[in-house]
């Protein structure tokens, strides 16, 4: 390395794809992360739920394995759509809680230290920013989500033979859209609030109340109204209807999986629970729009 | 004839409902370009706006004959910016933020480390490049600034105050490594700075902006050449005879009578004569300059005008 030449020479050498660039924010953000032993750790454990739906899935058609302990086999044992539903709302719940850890550290510190202008000033957009920021959760939230749950499911076409895959197809179909619909708020809601605050623990509040609190509040106007119109405000429950809907119109008694559940009863229409979704996520290109620029203007 | 570094025509911007610039019309083509003006004259948005950051409400910028709205990504890959402010990325060691700032510019990884090795050593921070840049002295931030603004290796510069809160040897160094990057001629600076002596050290064209408009406009290196002819005589003896004589020359004169002569020598007429004259007459010419309008005086004069010319 010519670390000696101390003197200042123009670059005519090849340049990068233009197109690639966003992945070099994306590049050192992991870098950064694998320095955090918690999120290392708590990425990999992630990977504990689906390693167990993969023996259960194995024991499903290898139920001698079971006699060979002893153990009596189930009397109804089927893995269909809503086992991976379950699967879905488990790891997607894992996703949130990786989200609210690393998403408000994205943008906010980049805001906070005034860094915006120095990333803008090169050939790199503002929608290259933002898509480089989201492209950090969005591999890692797949990685949490549709990539083992396809796993999965291949896993289950393998041993329950080529008919079962074919009747089941809506099953990958259902984890990949429903994940992504999931990333996509998610890394949208943690990058928009935090540019809106600057602030890396106020942000991550921020998200946790947008899904805590507002639910809460959600609730009470239900309980107080005597309504269900307050779901509105419930985003898990707006995910966990649409994440029904996806799967299978028949899960509708009540299903979802542990805070996405959503209660029998209290369903509102799924266009509802869509256009709410479409509103929540244009607000947060709202604010991102607002909030990523070169240079803020004070009017 | 070579393409202008930057263009403007009737260029407006508009913040809310100020309008802060107001139609620039120019060319200029300078390698280093000083950007003078009182605050709020405009400086600072007519950077934004080269760089993208601010769109025109009415009129065009180029840089490099490249529209800054239309082919933004195409003009930002000539350039290299040095903010005023503090602008630098939380928990990263200078060099991994140079390298970073080399990458998103387009340059290779390997490259953009080892020139992100260059540029911290060629600034003086080699040292400290393994530091997180929020330990940096204000001092060492501005240099590093510098050195994220020059390791891709751009065509044009942008330098907005970049002597800010530098004690007297810092300043001294800053100047002399902009003066480096001008005097090598392989990139056109642009120094915005309210400090007319930084200006004068480093830029050898100036753009004084007043109120959103263009108040001057002015080649500092063509101003020095036309003043030399300027002369000022602190002389004793000197009497009408002598001043006569002078203009006999085919000098103009003006003599105040006590003793002071200013006049401008024509083509052909060298200081030369003017001894001889002296020698003839008895006069003692105690002290001669050539007398040259300072950028202060220049600034002076944009302030005091309603328009300054192009």
């Amino acid at each position: 390395m010519a670390v000696y030449k101390k003197t200042y020479r123009p670059y005519d050498g090849h340049l990068t794809p233009s197109w690639s660039r966003f992945l070099v924010v994306a590049r050192y953000a992991y870098e950064d992360l694998r320095r955090s032993r918690f999120l290392s750790f708590f990425f990999f454990a992630s990977f504990l739920y689906p390693l167990g739906c993969a023996f259960t899935i194995y024991l499903r058609y290898n139920l001698g394995v079971l006699d060979a302990f002893g153990l009596a086999p189930p009397k109804s044992f089927a893995i269909e759509a809503p086992f991976y539903l379950t699967f879905l709302g488990f790891q997607s719940m894992l996703a949130f809680f990786l989200n609210a850890f690393i998403g408000p550290g994205l943008v906010a510190p980049d805001l906070a230290n005034n860094a915006l202008p120095l990333y803008l000033s090169r050939p790199f957009s503002r929608a290259e920013y933002v898509l480089g920021k989201m492209s950090v959760l969005a591999i890692l939230l797949s990685l949490m989500t549709w990539v083992p749950g396809l796993a999965l499911f291949a896993l289950q076409g393998y041993l329950a033979g080529f008919q079962w895959t074919m009747s089941n197809l809506r099953i990958p179909t259902a984890l990949f859209a429903g994940s992504w619909i999931w990333i996509l708020i998610l890394s949208l809601l943690s990058l928009a609030m935090s540019a809106w605050v600057k602030w890396k623990p106020v942000a991550g509040a921020l998200l946790f109340g947008i899904f805590f609190v507002a639910s809460g509040f959600g609730a009470a106007i239900n309980g107080v109204l005597k309504t269900k119109w307050g779901h509105l405000m419930n985003v898990s429950h707006l995910i966990g209807s649409v994440w029904v809907s996806l799967f299978e119109e028949p899960l509708k008694r009540g299903a979802g999986a542990v805070f996405f559940r959503v209660a029998f009863g209290e369903e509102i229409p799924i266009w509802c629970c869509w256009a709410s979704l479409i509103c929540l996520c244009l607000f947060c290109l709202y604010l991102l729009d607002r909030k990523i620029r070169g240079v803020e203007v004070i009017r | 004839m070579a393409t202008p570094v930057i263009e403007l025509e009737n260029l407006e911007v508009r913040l809310g409902n100020r309008l802060i610039l107001k139609r620039l019309t120019g060319s200029f083509s300078g390698r280093a370009i000083g950007l003078l003006g009182p605050n709020g004259a405009g400086k600072s948005t007519l950077i934004n706006t080269l760089l993208g950051f601010l769109t025109p409400s009415a009129g065009t910028a180029r840089l490099f004959g490249m529209d800054v709205r239309r082919q933004a990504k195409e003009a930002r890959g000539l350039v290299g910016y040095m903010p005023e402010n503090d602008s630098f990325i939380a928990g990263m060691t200078g060099v991994r933020f140079v390298r970073l700032m080399a990458e998103l510019a387009g340059l290779p990884p390997q490259q953009a480390l080892e020139r992100a090795h260059e540029a911290f050593f060629w600034v003086g921070l080699g040292e400290v490049r393994y530091r997180t840049i929020g330990t940096y002295s204000l001092g060492m931030k501005q240099m590093a600034k510098l050195a994220q603004a020059i390791a891709h290796g751009p065509k044009l510069l942008f330098l907005d105050e970049p002597t800010n809160g530098l004690d007297p040897p810092a300043r001294q160094r800053m100047i002399q490594l902009i003066q480096e990057i001008r005097d090598r001629g392989d990139l056109h600076l642009i120094l915005s700075s309210h400090l007319l002596r930084d200006v004068e050290d480093c830029c050898d064209e100036v753009l004084i902006l007043k109120d959103g408009r263009v108040a001057a406009f002015c080649n500092l290196e063509e101003e020095r050449r036309a003043n030399r002819r300027f002369l000022e005589l602190e002389t004793r003896g000197a009497d009408a005879a002598f001043v006569g004589d002078i203009e006999g020359l085919g000098c103009e004169a003006a003599w105040s009578g006590n003793g002071k002569i200013k006049l401008v020598l024509p083509d052909g007429v060298e200081v030369r004569q003017l001894y001889e004259l002296a020698a003839v007459r008895q006069v003692q010419i105690r002290r001669l300059n050539h007398k040259r309008d300072s950028l202060e005086d220049i600034f002076l004069k944009a302030m005091e005008g309603a328009n300054g010319s192009l």
